[in-house]
């Protein structure tokens, strides 16, 4: 992790080819180092924080002034740091019969300070949790006594967690587990609150910086999807081509128990939608074996989405893994124990991260944990079937090897698909695909779960979300089209992306056709679409030129009139 | 450590921490006299001068000096003998 001094170097560095976004930053206390090391933290992850900065002290009458510059300067992001010293503060003037209402109060507050937001913004909101502070009034005591501080931050830390699952643009930047990594003394030094008001240490304010960017790169849809891993000596100790599968150490015993609990982390993340793929050095039967067969392995093969053991290069290899999976290398994170393997994967795939697992096994979770690889700001119930969906994807590859013609290939697929537009159930999804897809998406405008809310109700906007299933599976929600009327007889193509695992089956002519009987029955004359450059979207540069628009300046657009199906083997499911 | 080799250590910090490398310093140099050295700056070279001397000042004599000689004798109160 770089210094704060190396990341205010950062800040004269050029940002001209970053992400630009709009982060509004509001503290209780002093925020200026915060401010400076959120910006050149930002350089690292190559995003540009437009930051605006208020003053000090200033988070009510910002946010609560409809005319504030808070609501001119209209941010995409708003950063809010409530400290504990002025939580402390305000219950150190309480009653002794109001401090057991201090938790409920301060959470009424946000609530207060949220509605607000949102009633003049889309903003997503980053809110630092309370770090703990122990007065000691009670001794252990405090923990049975409403009253205390101690109880009425913890309990207050709790509910912002229960408050955060209801409110879909509300996200909390964890500060309390920073400290418990780092200890207080590494988070807070009392000569600089004394004389600045700031009560993050200055060796902190990386750490801290680096966690609120994570929550912003996931909003712009810059997080991991994937892991792979090696086998031998990551995922077990011993070389089960050599030590052979009774004598691989795994289990409750000695050094057994680090690989046995190291499975445990990433079958969780495997559950959450991280797609786990294998990356070993091995013939692939005995690759195989212990997945098989060894009674103390948490991941059985079901669990891993592409199975690569061989004796080719590790790089080449991953790109294999790529390639069947239709990700970027920068979402993809490779864990191995070997240092050249991890070096050369390192050279020759720039994108991919590769953690230098520390050497002793034992010591591979702690390592991992800080690192916080796995940030996201979604999380559905389809996160959990992805790897089920890969592996399918898999065995269809394996069957379109056994047709010549592509066309009796789809056929044999019986595609089907339902059609619905945005509704309550569908919304999260909806939401989540937003932030998904990179690839597959004209002009990576992102949606968050309110605003997919609000396009129900507003009347010039027409949805469709497509699922797609085949003889081998349900693909689940894998396309969203949002139309806006432009005028009585053009309709704008505002959004359409799509899931990459459905390339090639002719899904693109079923949404076309569907969207255009929509427009025809409707009496629009024209569809007009346009496609935005974004650093992942090139697969789809020639999108509207392949489906027979016509290109006017900036734009593409289909006379519906003169509009002919295409040739598609999808049907609608009711 | 003398009061030459504190001044030089500071001199290195002080062009370190504020990202230049023409600050000259001696015993009669104020915050008037350096680029970048406002209030904010400040705590930044104090937490690197803890950190380069392996010492902690306290939070009034942080606010007490009123030139560098004043910070080395500071510094130097609280170097072991």
């Amino acid at each position: 992790m770089q210094t704060f001094s190396q990341l205010k170097k950062n800040l004269k560095k050029n940002f001209s080819n970053h992400k630009k976004i709009k982060v509004a930053l509001l503290g209780d206390t002093a925020t200026q180092f915060l401010q400076q090391a959120l910006r050149g933290t930002g350089f690292e992850q190559g995003v540009d924080l437009q930051i605006w900065e208020a003053d000090f002290n200033q988070i009510e009458r910002q946010i609560f002034d409809p005319s504030s510059e808070l609501f001119e300067f209209n941010p995409e992001v708003i950063i809010i740091f409530h400290s504990a010293h002025k939580l402390l503060g305000s219950y150190n003037k309480l009653k002794p019969s109001a401090q057991s209402s201090l938790a409920d109060t301060q959470l009424s507050l946000v609530n207060n300070i949220v509605t607000s937001i949102n009633s003049q913004l889309k903003a997503k909101i980053i809110y630092y949790n309370y770090s703990e502070i122990d007065d000691s009034v009670f001794g252990n005591y405090g923990n049975k006594i409403e009253s205390s501080f101690l109880f009425q931050l913890r309990k207050l830390n709790c509910e912002l967690m229960g408050f955060a699952t209801k409110q879909s643009n509300f996200f909390l930047c964890d500060l309390s587990s920073i400290q418990n990594q780092y200890g207080k003394s590494s988070l807070f030094q009392t000569s600089i609150y004394i004389n600045t008001e700031m009560v993050l240490t200055i060796d902190i304010l990386p750490v801290v910086a680096k966690k609120t960017i994570d929550i912003i790169a996931a909003m712009s849809g810059n997080f991991k999807k994937c892991l792979i891993l090696d086998l031998d000596n990551t995922m077990w100790g011993g070389i089960i081509g050599d030590d052979g599968l009774e004598n691989i150490q795994l289990g409750s015993l000695g050094i057994g128990k680090a690989f046995t609990e190291f499975q445990y982390w990433i079958k969780k993340l495997k559950n959450r939608g991280i797609i786990l793929a294998v990356c070993s050095k091995n013939a692939e039967s005995i690759a195989k074996e212990p997945f098989e067969k060894h009674p103390d392995m948490i991941l059985r093969l079901e669990d891993i989405a592409v199975f690569i053991a061989n004796w080719e290069n590790k790089a080449d290899n991953i790109r294999q893994i790529q390639n069947i999976l239709n990700i970027g290398f920068d979402s993809m994170v490779f864990l191995d124990d070997n240092p050249f393997e991890r070096n050369m994967v390192r050279e020759n795939i720039p994108d991919i991260i590769v953690p230098e697992l520390p050497e002793d096994p034992a010591e591979y979770l702690e390592f991992l944990y800080p690192l916080n690889l796995f940030e996201t700001i979604s999380f559905s119930n389809e996160d959990a079937e992805r790897t089920k969906q890969y592996q399918v994807e898999i065995e269809r590859s394996v069957l379109q090897k056994n047709f010549t013609n592509e066309d009796d290939f789809l056929q044999s697929l019986n595609m089907s698909s339902v059609v619905e537009p945005f509704n309550k159930f569908n919304t999260p999804r909806v939401a989540q695909l937003s932030q998904r897809s990179n690839q597959f998406n004209l002009r990576t405008v992102r949606y968050t779960e309110t605003e997919i809310e609000d396009t129900i109700i507003d009347k010039n906007i027409i949805s469709f979300t497509f699922t797609l299933s085949d003889k081998f599976g349900d693909n689940g929600m894998i396309c969203v089209i949002i139309l806006k009327k432009e005028n009585d007889i053009t309709l704008f193509i505002d959004t359409w992306f799509m899931s990459c695992r459905v390339l090639k089956r002719g899904m693109e002519n079923f949404v076309l056709n569907i969207i255009a009987a929509y427009a025809a029955a409707n009496r629009y004359t024209f569809l007009k679409g346009e496609y935005i450059a974004s650093a992942k979207n090139e697969m789809v540069k020639n999108h509207y030129f392949h489906l027979g628009f016509q290109q006017s300046a900036d734009y593409w657009v289909l006379n519906i009139d003169k509009y002919e199906q295409k040739k598609c083997f999808i049907q609608t499911k009711k | 450590m003398d009061g030459n080799e504190i001044l030089k250590q500071l001199n290195e910090i002080f062009n370190e921490e504020l990202d230049t490398d023409d600050i000259k310093l001696n015993n009669r140099t104020t915050a008037n006299d350096v680029d970048g050295w406002d209030s904010l700056s400040h705590i930044q070279l104090v937490v690197a001068i803890e950190k380069r001397f392996k010492i902690r000042f306290t939070a009034k004599e942080i606010q007490s000096w009123n030139n560098i000689g004043e910070l080395i004798d500071c510094i130097n109160n609280k170097l072991p003998v």
